[in-house]
Order: structure tokens, then sequence, then C-alpha cells
């Protein structure tokens, strides 16, 4: 009974009665007494000075509590970001305010620029409807390149240019890396774009604050990632709260993938506004909002080159990269494109050189920021496109050149060109592993068959390596981060022997309240169902940084080991006085304290009700009570590491893609649950596919967002995707953390993207097509396919 | 200008097997009266395109997206929600229980809709292929689950309707 609920076992979700009853609590299904509503009156243009804000007549309506605008927030600091970057020069990023409500311009569209709180939502939208506003359009930044010219229009007119930050790693490996592609015996230089995407979690952003006039303490409700960190920056960088004043709650949280880590203006705006009305302020976004207002993600434009020898393999590879950032910097803004990109942009091979050279461009659209993956996705997508690109011109098989270029088993630790040293993997076995599951053998005869229906088949592969499980806090100090990544965690036994953990990593999808309940009941040897996670409230949870970056078991996981063990060493204590024996002989075992070479047992119930009753122990050295807590900074980043398989069939009539196949190896380390992970897999994986062949955050040259809503903004549905074959069955242990975990939260939206794309290029190749870029919709594959026509016919 | 204290116009109908009404607006969404005027925050709202199927629920005995039907519309009909879904004794539904045991959700959100659209398509056709399956889930956008496993819980339901299979625990 135990086995079957410890780390391993495929535990049914206890999050699942609730969402599957309707029971679920998300942020929108929580109605404060007394509460108004606010409506965000939004910029319609991309940039713009305003000229004229009377909010007079629209404040007379009826119903309507008060109009703010940026003059209420004159004491309010900026959204902060988390990062300081270094340019290559030594200087420091450029760092605009980013306010609450715009601050004389506005610099995207949906911008928030007044703010109506009234009795009803719909009094305070039709209210934002009577506020004159007049805005002076000027010229939208759009294009990277441009933003950067001379004399280009400035998104920031208090900044010397576009350009946030240019960045080199390591700029110390530069001259080695030219050095070796000018000996090299053959160069592969590949441009592409990282397109932009949409994160779209189904539940929209939503806040609602209240303020206890009695105590002076606010209570936020918000759709976060990471309610601590919210807790910090709004209290300590916006709005001048003390911790002791601010509770933030983020129950239920409908979805993630990124775009609700960063502290929006919306929150600090509806906290500030319950103070100053006296009354709960409730805000929640619609979809079109959310396309405009929520960070959006990727965005990159780059060259990529690669040296060989005349083996193939690789000598050195570089990159130039623009990587936009939009109006504003969020809060990973400026880490998301550097220090989560640079340090896995090798990949798994044995490189012996690389340098990784970006620049963060200011632009009139929407701010850009972490999404699933984060800096990882754009670095394995341009890696793994320019090896099969120079395994094409080298007549290499682009499964061979992986294999010969991989680092091999024996050499973990290793140390890569680019700072990070990789504890654990075996990239060979997985991507055997990969041929198998997918069934590669086959692949001939499938082409033959998608042939004899007029259908282009084509294989493409990726084999990756993340730099996840954010993050060890010595090393990112030392690179610019502003804050430590460290988790928390408490473990408190009750009396009758149930136990609550509280950790301060966040669910919104990712089965927390099961998976974690299993480590505990693992290290126990208890049954989970007594094991309670309580996580989402700072009024509950000591600390916390949240989750992203596939942190949540690597680091979060691990702290609740920590604390169990602590537990476990203080509950022996107790154990050994009821059995009347020395502590070090009391071990622990299915759920009972024994000693060793006698009858003696004492069950964990027992010892629990005893921590609890100090009736036959000494208190003044064994204080009563049992509850631990442990924060777990890890020493390295972990590697998870996949090889991905993809099978699409082309129309080569009208460039329509379908992905009829996809295989994923992953070694994410130990699986706590692995239901549970291949959950993960499946839907980072077809967030992947959704970047590949369907989504793309496209803006007209006004900067007006066209791809605004779901019918213009293509999330993939159900019949664009084929049955997934996902495993993780060949893994090698992360050497560095209790539990042997890895993370498996971004892999697929890593993985997925070039191997989609490979696999059509493969189906193009015939066509002579050998570049295309995201998303592979049917009108770039059909227009590729006619400008390859006479190349291919001249040959 | 328009005046905010206008007549409120009340609404009957019975939602999951319950009489009930209330004061609405013209204006007022079937998916707004339940979520705000009867509390039943189960049926979610994911999108205002009428795309996202977070608010699927049966209208006499049909989904409908319920934030593209106004309340008022809704006069005298038989309206069922999620938490219409579980078993008399409070146990979970043959289709929500498939959801569980096979993995079929993740955040929740869209699980709701995705669970009222199932139950119509298993209602009309209990032995449903995948890409049947696939193209019934047309309107029902899912970001967590790739899709994969609430297919799985479908087929699985589907099979337990059929009496082929029985539902795990």
């Amino acid at each position: 009974m135990t086995k079957h609920h410890g780390i391993g076992a495929s535990m049914k979700r206890r999050e699942d009665q609730r969402f599957l009853t309707g029971a679920g609590r998300y942020t929108d299904d929580i109605n404060r007494p007394g509460q108004a509503y606010v409506h965000f009156l939004r910029s319609d243009v991309a940039h713009g000075r305003i000229k004229l804000l009377d909010v007079a007549a629209a404040s007379t309506i009826p119903g309507v509590l008060s109009i703010f605008t940026a003059e209420d927030f004159a004491d309010a600091g900026g959204l902060p970001t988390a990062w300081q970057v270094t340019n290559r020069d030594g200087s420091a990023q450029q760092e605009p305010k980013h306010p609450i409500l715009a601050e004389g311009m506005v610099r995207h569209i949906g911008e928030a620029i007044v703010a109506v709180v009234a009795e009803t939502l719909e009094i305070a939208q039709d209210a934002s409807e009577a506020i004159e506003l007049e805005i002076e359009e000027l010229p939208a930044v759009l294009d990277m390149k441009d933003a950067l010219a001379d004399g280009a229009p400035k998104v920031h007119e208090d900044l010397t240019s576009n350009l946030c930050f240019d960045w080199g790693f390591l700029e110390d490996n530069k001259a080695a890396v030219d050095a070796a592609f000018e000996s090299a015996h053959h160069v592969t230089t590949l441009d592409l774009v990282n397109n932009r995407c949409v994160a779209n979690p189904m539940e929209p952003r939503c806040a609602v604050a209240e303020f206890d006039a009695g105590t002076d303490e606010y209570t936020l409700f918000t759709t976060s990632q990471n309610p601590h960190v919210i807790r910090l920056l709004m209290g300590a960088f916006v709005l001048n709260i003390p911790e002791t004043k601010l509770r933030i709650v983020a129950p239920d949280v409908g979805g993630a993938f990124g775009s609700k880590i960063y502290h929006y203006g919306e929150e600090a705006f509806v906290t500030r506004a319950s103070k100053v009305l006296g009354r709960p302020v409730k805000w929640t976004s619609t979809r079109s909002e959310a396309f405009v207002t929520d960070a959006q993600g990727r965005d990159h434009v780059t060259t990529i080159q690669l040296a060989l020898d005349a083996d193939g393999m690789f000598q050195a590879f570089r990159t130039e990269t623009y990587a936009n950032l939009g109006a504003y910097l969020r809060l990973f803004a400026t880490v998301t494109p550097t220090y989560l990109h640079g340090p896995a942009a090798g990949g798994p091979y044995r490189t012996p050189l690389a340098y990784v050279h970006v620049k963060g461009v200011f632009t009139n659209t929407v701010p850009v920021d972490a999404y699933r993956g984060a800096g990882r996705p754009e670095g394995s997508y341009q890696l793994e496109r320019l090896v099969d690109k120079a395994a094409r011109e080298m007549g290499i098989d682009p499964v061979e050149i992986r294999r010969k270029n991989f680092i091999k088993p024996d050499e973990f630790p290793y140390q890569t060109p680019l700072a990070v040293q990789y504890d654990s993997g075996n990239y060979h076995a997985i991507l055997d592993r990969l041929l198998e599951i997918s069934d590669h053998s086959g692949l001939d005869a499938r082409k033959a068959e998608s042939a004899s229906k007029g259908k282009l088949r084509g294989f493409g592969c990726a084999t990756w390596v993340e730099c996840s499980g954010l993050a060890p806090s010595q090393l990112i100090g030392a690179l610019g981060a502003r804050a430590g990544l460290y988790e928390s965690a408490t473990v408190r036994v009750n009396p009758t022997g149930g136990i609550s953990v509280f950790t301060g990593t966040h669910a919104h999808g990712q089965g927390h309240e099961t998976a974690f309940a299993q480590i505990v009941a693992d290290k126990l040897g208890i049954d989970a169902d007594t094991v309670e996670i309580v996580h989402g409230d700072t009024s509950k949870v000591p600390f916390g940084m949240g989750t992203y970056g596939s942190r949540s078991g690597s680091v979060g996981g691990a702290a609740i080991a920590r604390a169990t063990d602590k537990v476990i060493e203080k509950a022996k204590k107790f154990a050994a006085h009821l059995v009347e024996a020395a502590e070090a002989d009391v071990e622990l075992k299915d759920g009972h304290f024994t000693v060793a070479g006698t009858d003696k047992s004492v069950a964990w119930g027992d010892v629990a009700l005893a921590a609890y009753v100090p009736h036959n122990y000494p208190a003044e050295t064994l204080e009563p009570g049992l509850e631990e807590t442990a924060f777990f900074d890890p020493v390295n980043f972990v590697y998870p590491s996949g090889a991905y398989g993809c099978e699409v069939e082309v129309d080569p009539e009208t460039g329509k893609v379908m992905v009829v196949s996809f295989a994923a190896a992953d070694d994410f380390g130990v699986v706590i649950n692995p239901m549970i992970v291949e959950g993960q897999q499946h839907g980072g994986v077809v967030q992947g596919i959704g970047q590949a062949v369907l989504e793309n955050a496209v803006y007209d040259d006004s900067g007006q967002l066209l791809s605004a809503s779901f019918m213009d903004y293509a999330l993939p549905r159900a019949k664009d995707l084929p049955s997934l074959v996902v495993d993780h069955s060949v893994f090698t242990e992360c050497t560095h953390n209790p539990l042997g975990v890895k993370g498996c939260g971004e892999a697929g939206a890593i993985g997925a993207p070039p191997a989609v794309v490979n696999a059509v290029l493969d189906a193009l190749a015939a066509h002579g097509v050998t570049e295309i870029d995201m998303p592979l919709t049917p009108s770039r594959v059909w227009q590729a396919i006619q400008d390859a026509k006479p190349a291919a016919a001249a040959e | 200008m328009f005046n905010w204290e206008r007549d409120m116009p009340t609404v009957s109908m019975t939602v999951n097997g319950v009489a009930v009404s209330g004061e609405i607006e013209g204006r007022t969404l079937l998916v707004d009266f339940l979520r705000e005027g009867l509390r039943l925050t189960g049926t979610h709202v994911g999108c205002d395109t009428s795309q996202c199927g977070a608010c699927v629920v049966h209208m006499n005995g049909s989904s409908v997206k319920a934030c593209t039907v106004f309340a008022a519309e809704a006069e005298g009909a038989e309206i069922r929600t999620i938490e219409g879904m579980a078993n008399s004794d409070g146990s979970l539904g043959v289709i929500q229980a498939a959801f569980r045991d096979n993995h079929g959700l993740q955040c929740g959100f869209c699980t709701p809709g995705m669970v009222m659209s199932a139950a119509e398509l298993l209602a009309r056709n209990n032995n449903p292929t995948e890409a049947e399956v696939r193209e019934w889930l047309e309107g029902n956008l899912c970001r967590c689950t790739g899709y994969h496993n609430i297919v799985k819980s479908i087929l699985a339901a589907a099979a337990v309707m059929r009496g082929e299979a029985q539902a795990a625990e």
C-alpha cells in the first residue's frame, strides 16, 4: 500500500476531484463583500503622446466610484525587472520605467492609461467610453534592426537608443571562436526567425484586492505562479507596503506557462485602489486584453554558424541574435535571452568553442518575457536546425552527425565552453531509445505509403539539453540576478499523525498536491493520503520563489525532502524514548520506528502524538513539537535532455503540414509520478508543435496585433495533432539534489519545434527547399515550394 | 445617458434539476448568470469570441457555449453544468472518472467544458473513433494536456458506457 503511493507510482491526482466537479477555486471565482470592479482604458495605438485626457464627464456617471490616472500613482515605483545584464563593454543594460498607468506616452497597444472603478463591470466599461482621450500617434518602432539604425524613433525618449543590452557569452571565448572559423574545413551558416508566441493559459489573469482598515493589511488574490515574489516586488518596489501587511493568495491557477510569473500593473492597481476606496476591487482580464497585456514569448532573429572539420566534427559555433523585448522590461525580460539562453545553447555536443551574442531591443510591441522554456527553446531551435543543415551540406545522416558529436557517457561531469558543467546524461542511449519508440526502421515504408497518397513524408530529429532547475543562487548572483532562487519547505507533523507540507512553489496544472505528497510518503513509509500539500498563500507558507524554469521538483521537492529528513531525525529522538533504546539504534522503516536486532517497534502515529504530549521525555533537552523547515539552494542547474523524432506529411498541392507522429525520449532523472510527467511531456510537445506549425503573434506596420484573438491566433486543437509517444525510461540521476530529479515542465516546448521543422525540410528536400521559418502555415510551405522550383529545375 | 438602475427582468430556468430564477439585464450572458447569479463557478470563461469552450453547458440536452447565450434565452430551459455531472451519491460520473483515471486534465480550467462536450458526444455515439473524438473537440481548447489524455479519457469513458470496460477504482 505504501509503496503504491511513493516515488515512482502513478498515483491519481487528488486535485482532480474538485476540478472535475466544478469545485475548483480560481481567482475569478472569488468575490469579496462590497466588491467594486475596474475596467482599464487601454491604448489603441502602438506609440503615441497623450494630448488630452479628461475624465470629468465619465466621473459623473451614476455608479462610477473613482477614475484613476498616472497622477494617482505618482508616488509608486515602476514594475521591476529581476536581472542586471552587463554589456560587452562593461556598462549596464538600459532600464526604462514601467509605470502602472501610462505617464504621458503610450508605447504598445493595450498599455493601460486610465482605470475606471465602478459598482459593476458594465458601468465601468460604459463609463470608460465617456472619457475624452486624444493620442498623437508617433511612428512605431517594430523591426529590430530598424530600431537600432541611426536616427530611428525611440521607444523611450529618455534612453540613449532602443538597445537595451549588447551581451556576449563568453566574451573571453570570442577570439578563439573566430580563429576556429578561420581555419575550419566547412562552415554552415543559417539565418532564422524564432516566431513570437502568446502563452495563452486557458484562464485569463485576474486580481481581487481588499484592505482591512482595522489592521492596515492588504490581501490580494491573484493568478500568479509565485505569490511570495509578487509580495516582494509589489510591496518593496512598487507600492511600499511591508511584507507584514501584505498577503498574496494564488488559489487554483488555470495554466500559466511563464505568463503568470511577472508582477503586472493591474495587481498593483487593485491593491492600491482597495485602500483608496475602502472596498474590495476586482479585475478580470478578457481574452482580448490578455493578448495585448500578458507577456509574450520568443521573438528572436538569429544568424548562427557552425565550424566543422572534414569528419563532420563540430569545432565551434557562434550566434548573433536580436531579441525583441517589446516596449518595457518585465521581470525576466533580460535574463531570458541571455543567461537562460546562452548556457545551454551548446546542446548535447562536445563542441569545444562557442560564443553567443545577443542584442536586446526595445520595440513598440507588447513586452516579451519567459514563455515555457524561456531562452532554451530559442537555443535548441537554432542549434538543431543548424546541425541538420550542416549534415545535409556535408552529406552525413542527421542522426549520425548528432551521435558522433555527442558528449560521451563517461565524460560526465562535462565542463562546457558556456560556463556550466553538465552533471549527468547519456545522450547516445536516449537517441537509441527514440529510434526504437518511433519505429525508425519502418520510416522508408511509411514514406512510400505517403508518396502513394501524393503526400511528402519527412522525418526530423532534435536532440537537446536544457539548463533548468532555477537556480544556484551564488552563481546567478555573480551573473547579475537580483534575488536568490532557492526554495523553502516546512513539514508539520500534526498530533494525530497527519502531515501538512508548506511549499513555496505553486501548482497551476503540475499536480504538486499529489506528487509532493508522494515524496514525503516515500521517505516516511506512510500512505500519501495522510500528507496534505499547502501552497499559494503567503500567510501560510513561510517563503518561496514559486514555480517556473522546471524548478519545482528539483528545487522545491528537494526542500521538502530535506525538511522531511529533519523531521525524521527529530522523530527518532521521540521514538528512542518510547522504545527505550539509543537513538542511534532507531530506524524508520515502512512507517514504523524499530530497533535493529530487537522486536521493539513504535508506529509513526504514536511518535507524532508523543511529540505533542511530552509526558515521558526530558522536555528541557528535547523540545516538544514536530515541525521542520528547510531551504534548499542547488549548487548547480539540472540538465534534462531529450531526443525527439517527428514525422510529417506535407501536401505539396496546398502546403498543408500534418504532424502524423511524434516521439519523445526524455532523460528527466528520477521520476516521482510517471503519469504526471507524461502529461507534462504531452503538453510541452504540443506547445512546441503549435509554435512550429500554427502560432504566430503578427503585428502590422502600425504596431497593431493582428492575431489578437483565438479566431486569429491559431492555438493547436485536438484534430491538428497525432497521438504522442513519450518515454522517460532511459535516465541518469541528477547528482546534486537529494531526489535525483531533473525537471520536465519545459522539455517538450524546447525539443519539439526543431524536430517538426527538420521533418518538414526533410519532406521538402526533394523539392529543393532548404530553409523555412516557423510557423509552417500552408501558405508559407506552398510559397517555399514555388520559390524553390526554378532553382531545382536549374540543377 | 443610460440609466444604470434600469429595469431588471427576471429569468427562470432549471439548473441541475433545481428550479431557479433571478434578476438579469438584457445583456446578461448565461455564463454570467450561472457564475455570478447562482455562484455555480465550475463553468469558466476563457475567451470572448466563443472559441475556447471552457463555458460549455447543456441546454435542453445539447451542449452550448454559455458565453454565447443570453440568460434571457434560457427562460424555461433545462440547464446542466459540471456541478450536475457527478452521480447522486457524490461519486464521479463515468466521464469524470475517466478523466481522473487517464490524467485527462492538468490545470482544470478547460475541464468542465471538455467533460460537458464529451458527454454530448458520447450520448450521441458511444463508440467514437479517435479521429471522431478529435473532430468533436474542435470547439474546446486546452493548453495543458496536448489533448492526448483528454482523447484517451473520452475513449475510455466510451468503453465503460458500452460495458466493455470498468472504471478504475
